[in-house]
């Protein structure tokens, strides 16, 4: 059976990996800091899967996510000045001579996830699953990209295995800690859980409420997800706690509403709350680093045009749809 | 309500843009104080949240590939490939790949998109592309605009895509949550039908606002002068540029 722990071990391998070059980085003015930063997160990715399984302890990979943290918190990671990287000029040339072969292996990414989540999925060898249930695109996704490498090194005429292994450390320090923040930031959703964040909002959420108005609990149920989920950075953490401060005892059980609706709108208007958030990090703040945008807040600022209208959407859909029985 | 002050030191972080790193640390530091856990709750909660969420990073295993098909020309390529297609605006490029990504979703295909393996090496440098056919180099702000958007497109499309997938996490997470805690016998089917009208609201947002940024463009790029063309011709450059879309 394919694990998905596997390809947490890659990953692993990747950011040690990533750590030895940058700390080899002449350029590099705080390579030992920066090495560290990268070194330290390989460790804690095999570390998890011990943590996961309850075979060790979770607080030292808390002292270590926190010494992560301070790290990045306090300007010690930095990346080189030397780009090993291909010249603009030398691109255009090597654009003239590959042409479209140049999709072959980015187009191999979708088409491998896709028959991983279709096919790949049902596949059985001796009675066992081929694919860790429940882990079936963690593992798609990896699997892709280490084929998608294979092949682009054949179509691309590209022998030696440093060569994708350079640009992809390349592109993981242009990341930089914003590789790990969708992490932390889910860290943080687990600590406001257990510190009791999310009874707080739903009790402020009833007290707010004026009572005898459909239109105002529909109100207060969407807003109230999309708010909380901005806070959380996650509609998963938020749809809960609204849902037992009003959704359930309100919208289904006193106005007698439609649960599928009810329900299946509500999460919904929680995502319009994550399109507005750099909470939600791997959606806003990964792809600011990713395109190398120069301000933080410029995916959310285009998304919140859109986020607006869609929420106010969402309460007409759950507010004319899902209490006409009555 | 004294951890709701946790919740107000990110805010005040991010408003100040200070390091998230930093911010998200101490606030969760604080807020497990004020919850009333201890050191130890509080490092095993971060241990545990940091072991259980690994699976966000997994996306990085495809940057080594991206990479390597930059570093021998896919964004020049991509760029080539949309100067042949004559009929292509940046607002079309983003809207068609809003229909694409969000069916793809909805079909339960949520990681064959994203915003390493296809919004940065195609959709980003396509739509960049096709405004700068029109227009020659583009000023920086309307480039960081553009390439913003092929982010944002990526989000609407698959946030109001995958709900629709029956065996996609947030619709197992409603039905086994409220199955749980309120004794429902929500089937799956009765939760993502009812995410479709959402989904078709997203799309025409979204799209309208996609197709009418070619408007936009026109309007703010009226008096831009391109590097690589003649001044003189600009008048019928500006004459060409499509008024299609809706109004507005």
């Amino acid at each position: 059976m394919i694990k998905a722990e596997w390809f947490y071990w890659l990953i692993a391998a990747f950011f040690l990996a990533v750590g030895f070059m940058v700390m080899r980085d002449q350029t590099n003015p705080k390579r030992w800091a920066s090495g560290t930063f990268w070194g330290l997160l390989g460790i804690c990715f095999p570390y998890s899967g011990f943590v996961e399984s309850g075979h060790a302890p979770a607080w030292p990979l808390g002292i270590a996510v926190i010494a992560i943290a301070l790290l990045a918190g306090t300007g010690q990671l930095r990346s080189g000045t030397a780009e090993h990287t291909t010249a603009p000029e030398e691109r255009e040339r090597l654009a003239d001579r590959f042409g479209n072969k140049l999709f072959i292996p980015v187009l191999a990414i979708p088409v491998v996830t896709a028959l991983f989540a279709t096919v790949g999925k049902d596949v059985k060898i001796g009675g066992q699953p081929l694919l860790e249930p429940g882990s079936e695109t963690v593992i798609g996704l990896g699997a892709s990209a280490l084929i998608a490498v294979l092949i682009g090194m054949w179509v691309l005429h590209v022998r030696k295995p440093s060569v994708p292994l350079h640009e992809g450390r390349r592109l993981t320090e242009n990341i930089g800690w914003a590789a790990v923040l969708p992490q932390l930031l889910a860290m943080l959703g687990l600590v406001f859980a257990t510190a009791g964040v999310g009874d707080a909002i739903g009790k402020s959420a009833q007290h707010i409420l004026p009572s005898g108005s459909l239109l105002a609990a529909v109100v207060v149920y969407c807003l109230g997800m999309a708010v909380f989920t901005i806070i959380m950075g996650n509609a998963f953490a938020a749809f809960p706690v609204m849902t037992a401060a009003i959704g359930y005892p309100l919208l289904i059980q006193h106005y007698n509403g439609n649960p599928g609706l009810v329900f299946a709108v509500g999460m919904l208007a929680g995502y319009c709350g994550t399109l507005c958030t750099p909470m939600a990090a791997n959606f806003n703040i990964v792809p600011v680093a990713l395109l190398r945008l120069k301000n933080d807040y410029s995916v959310i600022r285009t998304q919140i045009p859109t986020a607006v209208p869609l929420l106010a959407c969402n309460v007409a859909i759950m507010y004319f749809l899902a209490f006409r029985n009555h | 309500m004294l951890v709701l002050l946790g919740v107000l030191l990110v805010v005040v972080g991010f408003a100040l843009r200070l390091n998230a790193m930093l911010v998200v640390t101490v606030s969760g530091i604080v807020t497990g104080f004020l919850g009333g856990m201890s050191p130890m709750d509080i490092l095993n909660a971060f241990g545990t949240g940091f072991a259980t969420s690994r699976s966000i990073v997994i996306f990085l295993l495809v940057l080594p590939v991206i990479g390597l098909v930059e570093r021998c020309g896919l964004q020049e390529q991509s760029r080539r490939l949309i100067g042949k297609l004559g009929k292509l605006t940046a607002g079309r490029v983003l809207a068609a790949y809003l229909v694409v990504r969000q069916i793809t979703c909805a079909l339960g295909l949520l990681s064959i998109g994203g915003h390493a393996q296809s919004v940065r090496p195609i959709v980003a440098p396509m739509a960049e592309a096709a405004a700068e056919k029109k227009y020659g180099r583009v000023p920086e702000r309307v480039s960081e605009r553009i390439r913003a958007l092929a982010a944002s497109t990526d989000n609407v499309g698959s946030f109001f895509g995958e709900d629709i997938f029956v065996a996609v996490g947030a619709v197992l997470l409603i039905t086994s949550f409220v199955d749980a805690t309120y004794h429902f016998k929500l089937a799956p089917l009765q939760v993502a039908l009812w995410a479709i009208p959402s989904a078709l609201c997203a799309l025409l947002i979204h799209g309208v606002r996609m197709l009418r940024l070619d408007r936009q463009l026109a309007r703010e790029l009226r008096d831009h002068v391109p590097d690589d063309e003649p001044a003189e011709e600009q008048g019928a450059t500006q004459v060409a540029a499509p008024a299609k879309g809706v109004t507005g």
